[in-house]
């Protein structure tokens, strides 16, 4: 028993004494922060904490994600029409996962995974994790990863059970990356441009931070653009929900900055190079994950498409994206199989 | 008496660190992410499990050594998550020394962005029969600078075991590729020198190509002498899509579209279907969009190498063994080109313009067929001595 107790020790001791290392120190548990009051676990943000939600998010293997900004009193961000936001120094945005027990009651009996903190130094943005403890009492950082089993009931009411993964810091930055750069992935205005229930009534984000002057030099709203929720029709033609839903889940890699620069497919909104999209152009690195088709692309047959193929398969050198999900998210696919099928 | 706990805790933490090191994915990509500028991490020997990529992220001069290739042994059998067993992201001077990465199921070790990346007595393998389900690439730097790989051994990458690509300032050597469907390839990428490597028993041995749509538009200045390139029949287990699924096998050395290359002093042995295989991406049969892309090879010496074969029909069912077989039976040229020459470096008499033509010469057993592709193979003939260049 001793001997148990004492490995125990030695674990947290060598793990915490690399913190020692680190030029600036961060705190270990996600309470410091006090993005929150009250029971940690209800998420009930701090007076100068804002929710935040983004018109189209990335997929997690169906994970509930709850977004927080806070910005430093006094400070403000401006508008800018394309990309993430140039946040004031000193941002930080809090990101948590969680699943409800049963999908069908969503936010009931909640199991809270990890709260990603996102905070902008002078140097940069820096990006910590955070992973909840058994009893949902608090978070404690972890640099090097984890995995936690996870079991929830899908919206079908069918039992699922996974093996949900915490990435290791560098992973952070194998999707958070521009040039190099760790960066947020979400928050543009375009992704804000919608509406979301705060505690004072239903209100578009955009006018929101506006008016409590988190944003400046906001222009005529028409002029705002606003990206369409994938899986809303009303929000957005077929092709204009497709191409967000490519944006959000795939370009932060796939883009001529980042991380997949080097495979040629950008799959960025603004993308008009028919050929970048991936529309008949054969692979560069693909490896087993060309899943044995020739063009990224098939126009008119996703089932020739190695894009619609890397969306499906589980294996991990061949799934896209690489890191965050180990399961397939089959509304996403029904919805990239019905824009490549009707392409022409 | 405030120092006994932490007496007991050495007396007793000593037997408990092994423990501990069970978890090893754990504890390295810890010592990774934290690593200062000059750190060595030694890793130990054994076989290691892991489960997830290893990474190192944007460090400076940081040596990663195991206890030998054959000691330290990080096997990703079971790997759950990343695409590639280790990667290198975004750092400068980073050494790779000493151990082997094993079945991953990406690619096996991929580095991007940096500086100065060094593999040296590295081994990167599939096990088991090759096929298709192995990882495409084993020793993978791609967009570097400054890239040596040094006595290093690549086995089983369903494309290629070593796989430079957009990069510069390259050195390949003293290194062993086997098994792959391309034993080593350099994609896209200026300043290589590939020497006194044995490339064997591959698809095809050692491949120079440039590719369009890529960022690094024009590879160039790849010089590949001193090598053992023999019997690279291996039969293409490449997934359908990847470009080296093209790859003829029975190949020695292929250049595709790539300029200012010189082949020279190599023992071309036994690799029974194309010996050298000079074509433009054009002859690949697949749509070019890419506006700034030359699909045609040009600049390229080939000269004082050894050819042999052994008398027998081409190996593999693609045309190209197709064509050859029927046209030269069991005694097929050791070099082959497509016979496709950019025509914006041709002259009014369809001599090549100074210093971009194609020359071969001083071979031993030099013999060279020209395809005709662009007539569909109608002039294809024998043109042993006809590439020497006039300036």
């Amino acid at each position: 028993m001793l001997r148990f107790v004492s490995i125990g020790i030695v674990c947290i001791f060598f793990l915490a004494s690399f913190s020692i290392f680190e030029k600036k120190i961060y705190p270990d548990k996600l309470s410091e922060w006090n993005f929150f009051k009250g029971k940690l676990s209800d998420l009930s943000p701090s007076k100068d904490v804002v929710p935040y939600s983004l018109n189209t998010p990335l997929f997690t293997d169906y994970a509930e994600k709850s977004r927080f900004v806070r910005l430093p009193s006094g400070k403000y961000v401006n508008y800018q029409k394309e990309g993430v936001l140039n946040f004031p120094e000193g941002t930080a945005i809090v990101k948590t996962f969680y699943y409800s027990a049963d999908f069908r009651n969503p936010g009931k009996n909640k199991n809270i995974i990890e709260s990603r903190v996102l905070i902008k130094e002078q140097e940069g943005w820096k990006a910590l994790s955070y992973v909840w403890n058994e009893d949902q009492t608090d978070a404690i950082r972890e640099i090097a990863g984890d995995e936690k089993q996870v079991e929830f009931i899908d919206q079908q009411g069918i039992t699922q059970n996974i093996r949900y993964v915490i990435p290791n810091q560098n992973q952070c930055k194998g999707c958070h990356n521009s040039n190099d750069q760790l960066m947020p992935i979400g928050p543009s205005v375009s992704q804000l441009n919608g509406d979301l229930n705060y505690l004072t009534g239903k209100e578009n984000q955009l006018k929101y931070w506006n008016k409590h002057g988190m944003m400046q030099n906001l222009p005529s709203f028409a002029s705002i653009p606003k990206t369409a929720v994938w899986n809303d029709p009303l929000s957005g033609d077929l092709n204009a929900r497709a191409r967000a839903y490519l944006a959000i889940n795939c370009a932060h890699c796939h883009r001529r900055e980042g991380p997949a620069q080097t495979s040629g497919l950008y799959l960025t909104e603004s993308e008009t190079d028919i050929t970048a999209i991936g529309i008949n152009k054969p692979p560069v690195a693909a490896g087993q994950g060309s899943g044995g088709r020739l063009v990224d692309i098939h126009a008119g047959d996703a089932n020739a498409s190695i894009l619609w193929y890397r969306m499906q398969t589980n294996n991990p050198g061949e799934r896209m994206p690489e890191l965050g999900r180990s399961l397939a998210h089959q509304e996403g696919i029904a919805l990239i199989k019905e824009w490549i099928n009707k392409m022409k | 008496m405030r120092l006994l706990p932490f007496l007991l805790f050495i007396f007793i933490g000593i037997p408990a660190v092994s423990f501990c090191q069970k978890d090893f994915q754990k504890k390295y990509q810890s010592l990774f992410i934290m690593a200062e500028d000059g750190d060595v991490i030694e890793l130990p020997e054994g076989v290691f499990e892991l489960t997830n990529t290893l990474s190192i992220e944007g460090k400076k001069k940081v040596t990663i050594r195991g206890k030998g290739m054959n000691k330290t042994i990080l096997s990703f059998k079971n790997q759950t998550d990343g695409a590639e067993g280790i990667r290198v992201s975004d750092g400068s001077d980073i050494v790779l020394e000493a151990f082997t990465v094993q079945d991953a199921k990406g690619d096996a070790i991929k580095t991007m962005h940096v500086k100065g990346i060094t593999f040296r007595n590295v081994k990167t393998e599939w096990t088991g029969t090759p096929g298709p389900e192995n990882g495409g690439y084993g020793l993978y730097p791609v967009q570097c600078q400054g890239v040596i790989i040094d006595q290093c051994v690549a086995i089983g990458a369903s494309d290629a075991g070593i796989y430079v690509g957009q990069s510069k300032d390259i050195i390949v050597k003293k290194s062993k590729a086997y098994h792959n469907v391309a034993g080593i390839e350099i994609e896209n990428s200026l300043n290589a020198e590939v020497f006194e490597n044995e490339a064997l028993e591959n698809t095809g041995g050692i491949l120079v190509f440039d590719l369009p749509d890529l960022v690094q538009k024009k590879g160039g200045q790849v010089k590949v002498y001193n090598n053992n390139i023999h019997d690279n029949n291996y039969i293409n287990f490449a997934p359908k899509g990847n470009i080296v699924a093209s790859v003829p096998s029975g190949t020695g050395i292929m250049i595709l579209a790539a300029k200012e290359i010189e082949v020279y002093q190599n023992k071309i042995i036994n690799n029974q279907s194309a010996g050298t295989l000079i074509i433009s991406y054009t002859t690949t049969g697949k749509a070019i969009k890419d506006k700034l892309y030359d699909p045609f090879p040009s600049a390229i010496s080939i000269h004082d190498n050894v050819y042999e074969r052994k008398t027998g029909s081409p190996v593999g069912k693609d045309p190209l063994a197709m064509v050859l077989g029927r046209k030269f039976g069991e005694n097929i040229p050791h070099i082959i080109f497509d016979g496709i020459k950019n025509p914006a470096l041709l002259d009014s008499n369809g001599k090549w313009i100074a210093g971009q033509c194609i020359s071969i010469i001083n071979n031993k057993d030099q013999s060279i067929v020209n395809l005709d592709v662009q007539n569909n193979f109608k002039n294809i003939e024998r043109a042993d001595n006809s590439f020497k260049c006039e300036n």
